[in-house]
């Protein structure tokens, strides 16, 4: 298993492609949170946010990873099996080691590290972009603040499950295509419309099943996403909205295991 | 190739017992058993799409069979302890990602097979890589790619080594290093199974032949067992070819038209040159074309798996 779990973390370490997401999510969540943190603070009225509650206000900054950025993460996680199939790299992975479950497995663990890495890069970048166009429109960054480090440390846990969330996906579909637009489709256009749908058409009972969807349940779980901020009440708590996410990595690993990886590989 | 410092290990016999394969209403391997010995060199020949390939697969687990078996020294491959220094397998030539070099490659497989970095210089030596080796791969030849899967192939230091049509995209001078390769792996008292659709690309180096069409087994025996298969022939002409013929008929020897190479000339089965040679100067018959042909294993390989040769039609 150690071997495994090896070879699976040297496959993410030993071409671009990690460091490339890396780059482009520390990017955007720059872009996004610094966006925000001068709309909220300079312009209050417009971005129909609160202003007079700096800590909501940074928070909902600092967790724009989660809310946003997750498809990142997402991404190097669903590719992590896909580019095995892709590649035939699954043919040597499977010679050197038959036990497609242990493969699996051995896939969630590798991602892991890659995961933090993610984590940690989209929720620095998003406070240190956030805090100083905070500050530059006015407002108070509140980086004392232990709640703020909260969001921050729980957003880092988010984005990191939000690649095993990844891992599953790519074992369900295994092809690289396909499972790239099902995920861009799903987090950037389906997802949101469900949430806002869901409550909208069905009231209280549409919001707490919109509460379990992926997106919402990384929300709750950074705690004070801009979400909460916009609907107080709709999410989860932290730790259920954790539940849920591997709740869907499990599953779709599961169902993975038992469609593409029970067939014919290679 | 170093020994292994690993302790004495029983090299393992390959055996495929009633190996069958269905994709749908394909019968890709039918009822398929054969058995590679240690210590020789097995080709593996049939023409494209004789189920070589899938049947390579299913001994290595990655293909499950309809029915029947493949096991090395008795266990299936997915049960082996410890696979990759047990049996060391090359299937067809991409299984590497483009984006990493042939060391990245052979170093992150390395570890799962327990070899070390020391292992990986050796090997890209050994294949010829040393110089490339720092390049993506995405930027190799087929042959490169041929040498790098033989290198992931060795990395276990392995008993027995299953490859799949090698010589594929490898320059002359490549297979003669193939060759010589398999022979001293094979004389260090260890297993090859070699898959070939070309027989003559292979039979300088094997011991054994298992010949495969359409997913059945046509034949299988030591190499110099489908020699003796081979038809001998004699292409024979006359300037008389009424007399000839009628030579031909009184003797009662079986002929055919030899074709585009000669034509109008004759092509006899199962006889000597000298025999015809004498019978024509007995008779009164000139001839002005009397060949022996070297019986052909190609010609065996292609009757047995039922490709025309386009010469003798």
């Amino acid at each position: 298993m150690r071997r495994a779990v090896r070879l699976e973390v040297a496959k993410f370490f030993s071409t671009r492609m990690w460091w490339v997401l890396l780059v482009l999510m520390a990017g955007y969540m720059a872009f996004l949170a610094g966006g925000m943190g001068f709309a909220f603070t300079a312009t209050p009225q417009d971005a129909g946010i609160d202003a007079s509650d700096p800590l909501a206000t940074a928070r909902a900054v600092y967790a724009v990873g989660t809310t946003l950025g997750y498809v990142f993460p997402a991404i190097i996680g669903t590719l992590a099996v896909t580019g095995d199939l892709r590649h035939r790299t699954i043919v040597p992975t499977l010679l050197a080691d038959p036990s497609r479950t242990r493969l699996l497995v051995a896939k969630h663990l590798g991602a892991l590290p890659v995961g933090l890495a993610y984590g940690l890069v989209g929720s620095l970048a998003a406070v240190g972009a956030g805090a100083a166009l905070i500050a530059l429109g006015g407002g108070d960054p509140m980086l004392d603040s232990p709640d703020v480090w909260r969001t921050v440390a729980l957003s880092t846990v988010a984005l990191t499950l939000w690649t095993l969330v990844g891992v599953g996906v790519g074992s369900v579909l295994s092809n690289q295509v396909a499972a790239l637009v099902a995920l861009l489709a799903f987090t950037q256009f389906v997802e949101p419309i469900a949430r806002m749908g869901l409550t909208a058409g069905l009231g209280d009972a549409g919001g707490r099943v919109a509460a379990f969807l992926p997106g919402a349940a990384g929300d709750a779980l950074a705690e004070g996403s801009i979400y909460s901020l916009m609907s107080p009440g709709s999410l989860l708590t932290w730790w259920q909205g954790a539940l849920v996410l591997l709740g869907y990595a499990a599953v779709l690993t599961v169902a993975g295991r038992l469609t593409t990886f029970r067939r014919d590989l290679g | 190739m170093t020994a292994s410092s690993a302790p004495p290990r029983t090299p393992a016999r390959l055996s495929v017992r009633g190996l069958t394969k269905h994709f749908g209403t394909v019968r890709a391997v039918e009822d398929l058993t054969f058995d590679v010995s240690p210590g020789h060199v097995t080709g593996f020949l049939g023409p494209n799409g004789a189920g070589k390939t899938t049947t390579l697969r299913m001994l290595v687990g990655l293909t499950t069979p309809t029915a029947g078996t493949a096991t090395i020294g008795g266990v299936r491959y997915t049960e082996l302890t410890d696979p990759a220094r047990t049996i060391g397998v090359a299937l067809e030539a991409s299984t590497f990602h483009p984006g990493r070099s042939a060391r990245a490659h052979l170093q992150m497989f390395a570890p799962a097979a327990g070899a070390d970095a020391a292992r990986v210089e050796q090997l890209l030596a050994l294949v010829g890589l040393t110089g490339d080796a720092h390049r993506r791969v995405g930027g190799y030849s087929t042959g490169m790619r041929q040498r790098l899967a033989l290198a992931t192939a060795l990395l276990g230091d392995p008993d027995i080594l299953v490859l799949d049509e090698p010589t594929n995209g490898l320059d002359p001078a490549g297979i003669a290093w193939l060759r010589s390769f398999m022979r001293g792996f094979a004389d260090s008292g260890r297993t090859v199974l070699v898959s070939s659709h070309i027989l003559s690309e292979v039979q300088h180096s094997v011991d054994d032949v298992v010949i495969v069409a359409h997913g059945r087994l046509v034949h299988a025996s030591p190499l110099a067992a489908l020699a003796a298969l081979a038809v001998r022939t004699v292409t024979v002409d006359s300037p008389d070819r009424a007399a000839l013929t009628d030579l031909v008929t009184r003797r009662g020897w079986a002929s055919e038209p030899a074709g585009a190479g000669a034509p109008g000339a004759l092509r006899l089965l199962h006889v000597r040159a000298a025999e015809i040679g004498a019978a024509a100067f007995a008779a009164g018959v000139e001839l002005h074309l009397l060949t022996e042909d070297a019986p052909g294993l190609e010609d065996v390989f292609l009757r047995l798996t039922g490709q025309t040769t386009g010469v003798a039609a």
